[in-house]
């Protein structure tokens, strides 16, 4: 997987690795508990159009695990300083899973930098009645399985046998993301209450078949919680639409930005 | 040399064929049948009673949650049944699990509570809960080792400070720390630290300190003497001599007759026990971050691989994880693992799976007569001998 060569950017001793390509109105991509999976033909798209930022956020992939890091809101805050710094705005703001809930955190506390959220099978939500899948409770050959819809690709990853350096990276993701995300089970429980404030156009994505948030109980959750926000669901696919359905993704992403260039 | 009989309560009326591969978190508790359980609960009081009655110097339950594994999620429930009905055996806790309450103080409270009533015969355990612990009661794994540590040091303030006092760690903040009641031992009910051998409990529960003794469980003999001549020289570094009180180590076992009556009598139970009860696939006993990402790794290669395959009466009596025979094998056992690993507590798991409560009073009355009068003089000096590193 080419790609742009990964910058290190340090905020307030805190040492991310970033991706960054492209050119005109910046992109930010929050990726999920799984950590960025290098340069994915979707960022490669994407940086057609816009200037694609792509961190690993502490504590994932090559990124540092910083000592305050105790909370998903911690990562909040952290990408609060990170735009600060960058001197970014009119962002177009993207998340998947639990980049997804981290984005949303970031839209409540203001929206002033953002020009359009995109969520995309996030966490952040509980709907009471319908459970969670629990990767925490699967091997990581099932994790592998079940996080794809195509049963062929599933196999593929759950046999794949990752470089030392890479299993290690997997391994440091997984604890992060359980340090993050174990109580309450990747949500907050406050999020709800805050999501009205979110008055940018909003686009959610979802596979109809995601194994953790299921559909439709779950994005219908964000569509009724953000006022004008649109909802797409993609049939033959599981967590990830940006790779599973990448067209259908890709013109969610430019009907919602498209709309809202300024 | 000091005994102690280890209870840990299966539920072993459970429909064996209903387990395939898990027996922990998820394992629906339809398969728990109350009427049974009534049964149980009142069947294992008597053991551990008949055990005090038998001269042995404490008894010991334990906490697991959600399993078939061990009924014993609340163990002070027990150790308040067991203040009033037994006279001399010590009651140990093997232990509470800090990290799974939101205020610690509540196990203060329940251990002065046990200590006041049998006027200074309780062990005070404290654990961290086994990685299944976790899952089932959603506390962070992550945070296990932090709330232990913090857990503790409240613990052992409630205890030997003066309240009212603040408490203000980085997990619990408290206003008012001020136990009614105060234990009775003074400063406090003696510490003891179940493990599993990890470097950084050893550290910690060796500590000038603290000086707690330090038991390991179930795990292969060649890795018991590793892991407690560690722990005696890790005091030697510290400056002090280890004493054998220290140093404890806590295992199955089966006495009887001959050493084939002992095998033929306790191998299908002892083989339920390792190969039912205590079975849960990996991810649910170490979840992230209850270990350090390079212990979890060793652990993932050592200890689960090596657990993968069916575990046989042979193989486990061989590798020592089971000591089972004629009172004299078992002695002479003892008797050399004790020169080796120079403990001076001896925790005897002598029911374990689906062991019977006939088999289990006869291997309680043989041990007790014939194993313990043979090793009473053992571990008596008064520090331990150091291995050459």
């Amino acid at each position: 997987m080419a790609g742009p060569a990964p910058i290190k950017i340090n905020v307030n001793g805190c040492e991310v690795e970033v991706l960054r390509q492209g050119a005109g109105t910046p992109l930010l991509f929050l990726h999920g508990a799984g950590g960025l999976k290098g340069w994915a033909p979707f960022l490669e798209k994407l940086s057609t159009k816009f200037d694609v930022i792509a961190p690993s956020h502490p504590g994932f992939g090559r990124s540092d695990t910083p000592e305050w890091l105790d909370h998903l809101s911690d990562l909040a805050f952290f990408y609060c300083d990170f735009l600060e710094q960058l001197g970014l705005s009119n962002i177009h703001l993207i998340g998947h899973s639990m980049g997804g809930w981290l984005s949303a955190e970031l839209a409540v506390m203001g929206t002033g930098r953002f020009q359009t959220l995109t969520v995309v099978s996030a966490a952040g939500l509980r709907v009471v009645g319908v459970p969670m899948g629990d990767i925490f409770m699967w091997s990581a050959e099932e994790r592998a399985r079940k996080m794809v819809f195509d049963k062929d690709e599933g196999e593929r990853r759950a046999n794949e046998k990752l470089s030392a350096e890479d299993a290690d990276i997997a391994l440091k993701n997984t604890f992060t993301s359980s340090k993050l995300c174990w109580s309450p089970r990747f949500h907050n429980p406050a999020l709800e209450k805050r999501l009205h404030r979110i008055k940018i156009p909003t686009m959610i994505m979802w596979g109809e078949h995601d194994p953790v948030f299921p559909a439709p109980e779950y994005p219908n959750a964000w569509h009724t919680a953000i006022e004008g926000s649109e909802l797409r669901l993609f049939p033959d696919c599981a967590h990830s639409p940006q790779n599973e359905r990448l067209d259908d993704f890709l013109a969610g992403v430019y009907s919602i930005t498209e709309g809202s260039e300024r | 040399m000091k005994f102690f009989f280890f209870h840990l309560m299966p539920y072993s009326a459970v429909d064996l064929d209903a387990i395939t591969d898990n027996t922990w978190i998820v394992f629906p508790n339809k398969h728990y049948d109350p009427k049974e359980g009534h049964k149980l609960y009142n069947r294992y009081l008597d053991e551990l009673e008949y055990a005090d009655q038998l001269g042995f110097d404490g008894v010991c339950v334990n906490e697991h949650h959600q399993t078939a594994y061990g009924m014993m999620p609340q163990p002070s429930v027990l150790a308040g049944a067991l203040s009033r009905r037994t006279e001399n055996a010590k009651i140990c806790v093997l232990g509470r699990a800090l990290p799974l309450t939101s205020n610690p103080l509540t196990i203060a409270e329940e251990y002065a509570m046990i200590d006041n009533i049998t006027g200074g015969r309780l062990i005070a355990g404290f654990v961290r809960g086994i990685g299944c612990e976790y899952h089932a009661m959603m506390v962070n794994p992550g945070e296990s080792l932090s709330r232990f540590h913090e857990a503790h040091d409240l613990i052992i303030e409630a205890w030997t400070k003066e309240g009212p006092f603040p408490f203000d760690g980085k997990h619990y903040r408290l206003q008012y720390v001020n136990t009614w009641p105060r234990p009775y031992q003074e400063p406090h009910p003696p510490v003891w630290i179940p493990s599993q051998g990890s470097a950084e409990t050893m550290l910690w529960a060796s500590h000038p300190d603290r000086k707690y003794t330090y038991l390991l469980t179930f795990s292969p003999t060649e890795s018991v003497t590793k892991h407690l001549n560690t722990y005696a020289q890790q005091c030697e570094k510290y400056g002090y001599q280890c004493t054998p009180s220290q140093l404890g180590w806590a295992f199955p076992c089966y006495v009887a007759e001959t050493d084939e009556i002992a095998r033929k009598e306790a191998g299908q139970h002892i083989e339920n026990f390792f190969n039912k009860f205590l079975i849960s696939p990996m991810q649910y006993k170490l979840p992230p971050g209850y270990s350090s990402m390079s212990s979890y790794k060793i652990v993932v290669e050592s200890k689960y691989k090596a657990r993968a395959s069916y575990l046989s009466l042979e193989s486990l009596i061989s590798n020592g994880m089971f000591l089972c025979g004629s009172p004299e094998t078992v002695a002479s056992q003892l008797e050399e693992h004790q020169s080796k690993m120079g403990f001076g507590n001896l925790v005897t798991m002598l029911q374990f799976g689906t062991l019977p409560h006939e088999l289990t009073k006869k291997n309680l009355e043989i041990f007790s007569k014939e194993v313990m009068p043979k090793l009473r003089h053992l571990g008596n000096q008064s520090g331990v001998a150091v291995a050459a590193e």
